[in-house]
């Protein structure tokens, strides 16, 4: 079988058997540890800073963003952002209990469907489990209230997002995702702006086959002075 | 299949020089990736710390490669995927359409994959009837035009807008003649509307992977178009394609690689869409793929391992040696005549087809130097190409020519007094000849310099004496 013969050729090259059981110990100890490794010093700001830094690192990278005072105020953003880009007020929205509890009827001219994605939706609203400061990134691990499709198939996509979700440095987010959920999910989507292409001639191009426009709501749930 | 033509590397070379369109790709897009890569490193003070770190995470890596695969395939098949090991690109090639054809797979889309290419899995899938559809907008055009990517991060690199018009009017003849291209946002929207078809009918995906990690369990791929993840997340089977030297131990040691890589490459920070997968959809989940496969690849790597190539398997396909390249530079991909284009390729490709067949490329290089100095996980590749270069020597590979001149060359460099008297006497004697023109035009020997160029007599003495007597001065002093 090829799994032993290319183990076995692995370890031919490094010139030894298998590990012996204390350095697979070792290892395996590291890998439970999952020591960090250098950090940039960018991201370790007070979390107001790290709030402000993620907002320019997105818009960096071609994302907008709307910084709202509290979660009522998530429906007047996304009817408004709707308004102002032209776009219809119909929303598929991950049906997830965060965004459920937002008071979508103040807002009754939107049209909200809960699920994933379908390739004619223009527009999807996904819950965003953190964002990253050190590169204006938001981590999306899917789970049934968070589907994937809803990162990919419409043409804009609004995450919405607490501003106390908001990390420094990748690892920071890791480390929330290994608390809070149970085991790592099906899918982690790191996303870092709207969908590009510099394929035809190196140039750039936004909307190739992901979402052309990429929108966040950040809402202001913690203490700025703090 | 690709039939590899790197051992025509000069006459490939010739072509590419005269090919105005190629040299016209070259000269807009090289300059651009260099400038890109520099602003992101400098925008990071840690950034050469983190290049130190990357390399270190790699070494660790292969040094217990052994053990993190077959974690790696724990953690595989407890999330409900299945792992297939591949000794080589044949196996490779029969596991992937053995998943297709148990699917009843008739169209698969696929994401930008370079061991895909290694293993030519689009013509085997098109000799068995099934319709590979490339869905990265570069590998899409590529795939129009029935050749090799160019660049392994750009695969289109060598083409031109009027390239990218004349294959769309060819290939989508279901719309209106007429239709203009004024602009690449006009051939990006062409292809968005084409692919976004072929997703949805797609009964299998199949992507690379960026590294395996062997914690969790996950395949990673990194992509700006979202086409990658459409593949994998779409149709009913996703199939990553993954060589064995991608395996890294955990998420922290993938994120630190993470960091250089898209730096590296296209100069962003991070790329658009990095994504970690592992294995298929979970109960409750309203989309993802039901069946998820890792076809798991040898072909020549473990091979490498413990040899003078060992280093090679840190690569991270950033492909910023090759758009740092003078040589790549000036002749392009295809010269390469293989999958692997560049300096990384001038390493790889001879261990992978053979070092008889892939002579040339290690000499494809003027030892400047460049590419190891930009490469995110420091890999040696000046002394890499010359390990190949002794090898191909041993074997007898160098033409007669060049070894008799080599050998001639030895004998006087270890006769350090002969070897002096000889310089000496070429440029003074070269000197006299040329002391009218300062030039010659044509020389006995030296026409692989002068068919080209003029080339310059020597003025006065040689460097060694020059040097001695600078010495002299400054001792003086």
């Amino acid at each position: 079988m090829s799994k032993d013969s290319i183990l076995t050729a692995i370890r031919r090259g490094l010139k030894r058997g298998k590990l012996p059981d204390d350095q697979a110990a070792m290892l395996r100890d590291r890998m439970q540890q999952h020591p960090r490794h250098l950090i940039p010093a960018r991201s370790r700001l007070p979390h107001a800073g790290q709030v402000d830094l993620f907002v320019r690192n997105v818009e960096k990278e071609f994302g907008t963003v709307a910084r709202v005072a509290d979660a009522g105020a998530v429906p007047a953003a996304v009817a408004d952002y709707l308004a102002a880009q032209n776009l219809p007020p119909r929303l598929a929205m991950a049906p997830h209990p965060d965004l459920r509890a937002l008071p979508w009827a103040s807002r009754p001219l939107l049209e909200i469907r809960e699920g994933r994605a379908e390739a004619t939706d223009a527009v999807s609203v996904q819950h965003g489990f953190a964002g990253i400061a050190e590169t204006g990134t938001l981590m999306l691990p899917s789970a049934p209230e968070r589907p994937v499709t809803l990162n990919l198939l419409a043409d804009t996509e609004i995450v919405v997002l607490r501003a106390s979700c908001i990390v420094g440095a990748y690892e920071e987010a890791w480390d929330r995702l290994r608390a809070e959920l149970d085991g790592m999910p099906r899918n982690v989507m790191l996303v870092t702006g709207p969908s590009r292409s510099a394929d035809i001639e190196q140039t750039l191009e936004l909307g190739a086959h992901g979402p052309r426009r990429l929108h966040v709501v950040v809402i202001e749930d913690t203490d700025r002075a703090a | 299949m690709h039939i590899a033509t790197s051992s025509a590397f000069k006459e490939n070379a010739s072509k590419a020089l005269s090919n105005s369109g190629l040299q016209k790709a070259l000269a807009r897009s090289g300059p651009s990736f260099i400038a890109r890569r520099a602003a992101a490193a400098a925008a990071l003070p840690e950034f050469e710390r983190l290049r130190d770190t990357a390399r270190d995470i790699k070494n660790h890596a292969l040094a217990n490669l052994d053990f993190y695969l077959e974690a790696y395939e724990t953690k595989v098949l407890a999330s409900g995927g299945k792992v297939h090991w591949c000794a080589d690109a044949g196996e490779a090639r029969d596991a992937v359409l053995a998943i297709c054809q148990a699917a009843g797979a008739r169209t698969v889309t696929k994401g930008k994959s370079m061991i895909g290419e290694e293993i030519a899995i689009n013509d085997h899938l098109e000799q068995h009837g099934i319709r590979p559809v490339e869905t990265d907008l570069g590998e899409y055009i590529i795939q129009l035009r029935h050749e090799l990517p160019s660049h392994i991060i750009a695969p289109a690199f060598h083409l031109n807008m009027e390239d990218w018009e004349a294959a769309f009017r060819k290939a989508h003849t279901d719309l209106p003649a007429d239709r203009t291209f004024r602009e690449r946002r006009d051939v990006l929207i062409e292809a968005r509307t084409k692919l976004r078809s072929q997703f949805l009918v797609a009964d299998v995906g199949i992507t690379g992977a960026n590294f395996l990690i062997a914690e969790t369990g996950s395949s990673v791929i990194v992509t700006n178009e979202g086409n990658g993840d459409l593949t994998q997340t779409l149709p009913r089977v996703h199939i990553v394609l993954a060589s064995i030297e991608k395996c890294v131990p955990t998420l922290e040691d993938a994120t630190s690689l993470l960091r250089v890589l898209a730096r590296s490459a296209t100069g962003q920070d991070f790329s658009v869409y990095t994504t970690f997968s592992t294995g298929p959809r979970r109960p409750g989940d309203l989309d993802g793929p039901a069946e998820y496969h890792v076809v798991l690849i040898d072909n020549g790597r473990s091979a490498m391992l413990g040899t003078d190539f060992q280093d090679m398997l840190r690569c991270i396909r950033c492909a910023a040696c090759m758009n740092h390249c003078p040589v790549y530079g000036a002749v392009g991909g295809h010269a390469y005549g293989w999958v692997y284009p560049g300096p990384m390729g001038a390493v790889l490709t001879p261990g992978l087809i053979g070092v008889d067949k892939a002579e040339h490329l290690p000499n494809a290089s003027t030892f400047c130097g460049k590419c190891e100095s930009v490469c995110p996980v420091r890999i040696p590749l000046p002394k890499l190409m010359r390990h190949w270069r002794e090898r191909a020597f041993e074997r007898h590979l160098t033409p007669g020519a060049t070894r008799t001149n080599l050998a001639l060359w030895a004998f006087l460099a270890r006769r350090p007094a002969l070897y002096r008297m000889a310089t000496r006497a070429a440029a003074l004697g070269l000197g006299w000849m040329g002391r009218k023109t300062g030039r010659f035009a044509h020389l006995p020997l030296a026409s692989g310099w002068t068919g080209g160029r003029d080339l310059p007599a020597p003025e006065g003495d040689t460097f060694f004496a020059r040097y001695a007597r600078q010495q002299r001065t400054q001792q003086a002093q």
